[in-house]
């Protein structure tokens, strides 16, 4: 049972957190991005909160606890700095800033049943599938 | 809105917090892209991500309901904006292998070298691609 209302109740709390935090909100995402002109600068408050919760935790969790349900941690087995992670991370980061959307609030603003967020999930969608069919 | 930094705040503790729910039980990161991506797979073992991007959609539909407030606006972009952008994110953060979450939440909250860079690198290129689009063109 746990096994499956875990991942629906955390990704709950995900998405209201996404929600109250103004994530969703495309205006106040580009708003925080824009430096140069009146910067809000309230979404840095989003990243020390997850911060304040995952820094600790992680560590506690990683070094002292193994998982509830499995014998391990599904962690990314990757250590160095390479040229896929940079490239990619830069194409993200142009979507992001054209438009405003990263991926958790693209998914969350389905909830509003708008057309706009559709077309961008689909769009986010074709794009992971273009990686999937193109990477080597 | 003077509240809005403290609504930043508490949204980051509650994103945090689930991320820090999923992997004590599920021994998973809450990486939103990487589980967006795993649900396009036919892994058989995958139900943990549909259940959470459910999750994901209800949860501000809650929020709305229990705080009285409405939802954002849609963007103004324009579709053929909205497509570029949208394929982009989805491309850059399979390149990538991760987003704001997974990079920015996660694996900075396991102190990765990788994570660090990668959320550097998407955040200059945001503040980069604003102030082009902002400042140079003269918005869009």
């Amino acid at each position: 049972m746990l096994r499956f209302i875990t991942p629906l109740l955390a990704g709950l709390l995900f998405g209201v957190g996404l929600e109250m935090s103004g994530m969703t909100d495309t205006r106040v995402v580009l708003g925080f991005l824009d430096l140069a002109g009146a910067w809000n600068p309230t979404l840095m408050f989003v990243m020390v909160g997850g911060l304040l919760v995952t820094v600790p935790g992680f560590n506690y969790l990683l070094k002292k606890r193994k998982p509830v349900l499995c014998d391990d941690y599904c962690l990314p087995s990757k250590q160095d700095v390479d040229a896929k992670l940079l490239l990619g991370s830069a194409l993200f980061g142009i979507g992001w800033g054209l438009y405003g959307y990263c991926p958790g609030p693209a998914i969350a603003s389905l909830s509003t049943l708008s057309t706009e967020p559709v077309l961008f999930v689909a769009a986010m969608i074709a794009g992971m599938l273009i990686h999937r069919f193109t990477a080597s | 809105m003077e509240q809005a930094w403290i609504m930043a705040l508490a949204g980051g503790l509650l994103i945090g917090g689930s991320s820090l729910v999923m992997l004590a039980v599920l021994g998973r990161i809450a990486g939103i892209s990487g589980i967006l991506a795993g649900c396009l797979t036919s892994e058989t073992d995958g139900l943990w991500r549909f259940l959470f991007v459910a999750g994901l959609i209800a949860g501000p539909l809650l929020f709305r309901t229990f705080s009285g407030m409405d939802a954002p606006l849609p963007s103004e972009a324009g579709w053929p904006l909205t497509i570029v952008a949208g394929l982009l994110v989805g491309f850059g953060t399979r390149l990538g292998g991760g987003c704001t979450s997974g990079h920015g939440i996660c694996g900075i909250g396991r102190l990765s070298i990788r994570s660090i860079s990668a959320t550097l690198t998407f955040m200059v290129l945001g503040f980069v691609t604003v102030f082009i689009v902002r400042h140079l063109l003269g918005g869009i």
